[in-house]
């Protein structure tokens, strides 16, 4: 065996070959099969594209690198379960481009906050984390006061479907529209955008603040709203156990 | 090997470049990491801006060590140790080693400035965003073509074994660079990855991982292969361990992704190829470690003699140190308190600190001597005060990440009599309070060694000569 690797240290192509198939092996046997075992991704009912505004909240979530201390990914074990909710399925997260599962909770995962505190609550603790959280050592993130930039909305849309999310033609046609009914309709209300995205969060999160323009979108307000849909897509009353077991 | 530097004019100057560029962006990335120790500790430091917060700063000091210090003592050895085992100049000359030098200063420039303006793909260890991964694809294709080309001029009829460890790093992380970072423009600064979920996870991790098991581990196993057997005056202990923990370590290496997983929603199948390779790869892992320490058979007096050796001995000993925590915290059992706490940042540390920086001290201390022509650094006595200065600062780092972590990871999943969780998520936070500040304390010794390392090289490149009996830099070895 050893003399005849003087064959391959010998020939830079040959090395190169060996190398190339040696590291390549690993990748393709874990990779591949998740895109064709069909129990990956759990058939459970619920999981929709994120609204406009939520997906523009998400990127906020990504700018701001929320994902260096926060996890989205509730293991399945009795403390997370009681402490978070239910365990995270793979089809929560199947929209998510990237995926933000996390992977360190210097703060506590955020997989199912969304319903957990107002939306007056996360617009204070995002201004400043300690005027309702006295130990918190999170960065406050006043700037997210500034308004929204959503003018290029429905090209994300886009981009968004040709990865593999089902938004529809009217979905993107109506996106900047539907940014917009999402901050100005009143909680309660069933506007357009509440039967093409069900459980969105409604209303102006950030008008409790004295610097806002209640005219105006805000990037709190996208930010809250995305925070707000986490975790609750999916209803797990009416989830088959069967299908989900872990 | 023996070699004639007479016959072979070597091309040096792109490497003077990566040497002094791994000095800078080593204090810069140590200082950012220390920045942000301190932010968890006392977060008044996020300062309430945009740009300072520890989301943002935290991918500067990942990229800023990882790639940048860490990038560039790659370049500088690889390129300088590819000339000297092969009897040939760099391929393509000063001119294209120069445009790769500055093509990467550039890419780090452009990839940190980008995270603190709030552009990022959101994966760790690839956040800069889709037109800069552009950018370092073509950076490193000229890199490869360096490093290929050179090694096919080569006048030695066998390819240097840590050559391939090289070889293999670049060629894995152009792999892994490519297919993590497949996604579709938005506009210049905004793209979403072609995969979503549970499949974004997989390939970031099978990339995430094995930047560890490549950029640092292979690369820096190749610096150990020429450092260590130069410095220690002896030739490597096995030809035929390096063979067979080379290929068993490049192969085993890309499995062990999922154990970044375990437990979340990637499938249990793959969770546990990713623990069982994990626990296999601490063989090749210590294979090596066993070949760089045994090396010194018959040298071991170098430990006491020579700080720079004793530098490149213990980055092997830490080496093999966290690639046993890496295994063992791959088991699923031990993973569940481990994950998502700190003894998580403590081991990467034990790796990052005690493994790739001392190795690239070691390599750096080594060679920046040989390239402006001293006979050795400035002071050997200041390397010595850098090794204990820098070790300090380790111990206190990984012992209070431990503490923190294993602490956090208790109270987590305690419960009190009646049967409820005993702690809030807040109460866990601020009991890591103290174990922040230690760590943030060693973190300011590692800064500090490495500023030592600074003046010692500039005086080296200066020219000067400390006024030091050679045997007084060894009196605080003991």
């Amino acid at each position: 065996m050893f003399k005849h690797h003087a064959k391959i240290e010998t020939n830079i192509f040959f090395m190169a070959v060996g190398i190339l198939l040696t590291i390549v092996v690993g990748g393709l046997v874990e990779v591949i099969p998740l895109f064709s075992i069909e129990s990956t991704i759990e058939k459970v009912d619920g999981v929709r594209p994120y609204t406009p505004l939520e997906l523009a909240g998400r990127n906020i979530y990504i700018r701001e690198g929320c994902y260096n201390c926060h996890s989205q990914m509730i293991r399945p074990f009795k403390d997370e379960v009681e402490r978070y909710g239910h365990y995270s399925l793979a089809a929560e997260s199947k929209y998510d481009h990237p995926f933000q599962w996390g992977s360190k909770r210097t703060g506590p995962d955020l997989a199912r906050v969304g319903g957990k505190y107002t939306d007056d609550w996360q617009v204070r603790h995002l201004i400043n984390p300690r005027d309702v959280v006295p130990g918190s050592i999170m960065p406050g993130y006043k700037h997210l006061t500034r308004p929204l930039d959503y003018a290029d909305i429905a090209t994300h849309l886009t981009v968004n479907r040709m990865v593999g999310v089902p938004y529809t033609d009217a979905q993107i046609a109506s996106a900047k529209k539907d940014v917009e009914e999402q901050v100005f309709s009143d909680v309660g209300s069933s506007p357009a955008v509440l039967a093409s995205y069900p459980k969105a969060s409604l209303g102006k999160a950030s008008i409790g603040l004295s610097t806002a323009n209640p005219k105006v979108v805000t990037e709190m307000d996208a930010l809250v709203a995305y925070l707000q849909v986490l975790g609750t897509m999916v209803d797990f009353k009416t989830v088959d156990d069967k299908l989900i077991r872990r | 090997m023996s070699i004639n530097t007479e016959a072979t004019p070597y091309c040096e100057d792109a490497i003077k470049k990566f040497a002094i560029a791994a000095v800078f962006w080593g204090v810069v990335g140590f200082l950012a990491g220390d920045f942000i120790a301190l932010q968890l500790a006392f977060p008044v430091l996020n300062l309430d801006l945009e740009w300072t917060s520890f989301g943002r700063l935290r991918p500067v000091h990942t990229s800023a060590v990882i790639f940048a210090f860490g990038g560039n003592v790659l370049l500088a050895t690889s390129l300088y140790i590819v000339q000297r085992t092969s009897r040939a100049s760099l391929f393509g000359g000063e001119g294209l080693s120069t445009v790769v030098f500055w093509g990467y200063q550039l890419f780090i420039v452009m990839a940190a400035l980008s995270y603190v303006l709030g552009y990022s793909q959101g994966q760790e260890y690839a956040e800069p965003e889709w037109a800069i991964d552009l950018f370092l694809t073509v950076v490193w294709v000229l890199y490869l073509i360096v490093f290929a080309g050179t090694i096919m001029k080569r006048k030695e009829p066998h390819i240097y074994v840590a050559n391939w460890f090289f070889f293999a790093m670049i060629l894995t992380i152009a792999m892994l660079h490519l297919g993590n970072n497949l996604a579709i423009p938005v506009s210049l600064t905004k793209s979403y990855n072609i995969f979503g979920g549970v499949q974004n996870a997989m390939t970031q991790w099978w990339y995430g991982h094995n930047a560890v098991g490549f950029f640092l581990t292979a690369g820096f196993l190749g610096i150990m292969y020429y450092f260590v057997p130069k410095r220690a005056e002896r030739p490597v202990y096995s030809y035929r361990l390096s063979i067979v923990h080379f290929w068993a370590l490049i192969f085993l290496y890309i499995w062990a992704g999922p154990h970044h997983l375990h437990y979340t929603a990637l499938p249990d199948w793959a969770q546990t190829l990713g623990m069982t390779f994990s626990i296999m790869l601490w063989m090749p892992s210590w294979g090596g470690m066993i070949n760089g320490l045994m090396t010194l058979s018959g040298a071991w007096d170098k430990l006491r003699t020579d700080p720079v050796m004793r530098f490149l001995v213990s980055s092997v000993a830490f080496y093999g140190m966290s690639t046993f925590e890496g295994p063992m915290m791959s088991i699923k059992a031990v993973n569940s308190l481990s994950h998502y706490t700190d003894w998580g940042i403590g081991h990467v540390h034990s790796g990052a600190l005690g493994w790739v920086a001392f190795v690239s001290f070691g390599a750096l201390y080594d060679l920046i001597p040989k390239l402006w022509g001293r006979k050795e650094v400035y002071s050997l006595k200041l390397v010595g005060v850098h090794f204990w200065v820098a070790t300090i600062g380790i111990v206190l780092y990984i012992t209070a990440m431990w503490i923190s972590g294993i602490m956090q990871g208790l109270m987590w999943r305690a419960y009190d009599s009646l049967g409820f969780l005993q702690y809030s998520f807040i109460e866990t936070v601020e009991a890591m309070h103290p174990y922040y500040v230690i760590r943030a304390l060693g973190g300011l010794l590692f800064v500090v060694g490495s500023l030592v390392m600074v003046y010692n090289i500039y005086k080296t490149i200066k020219g000067d000569v400390a006024d030091e009996a050679y045997a007084s830099a060894t009196s605080g070895a003991r």
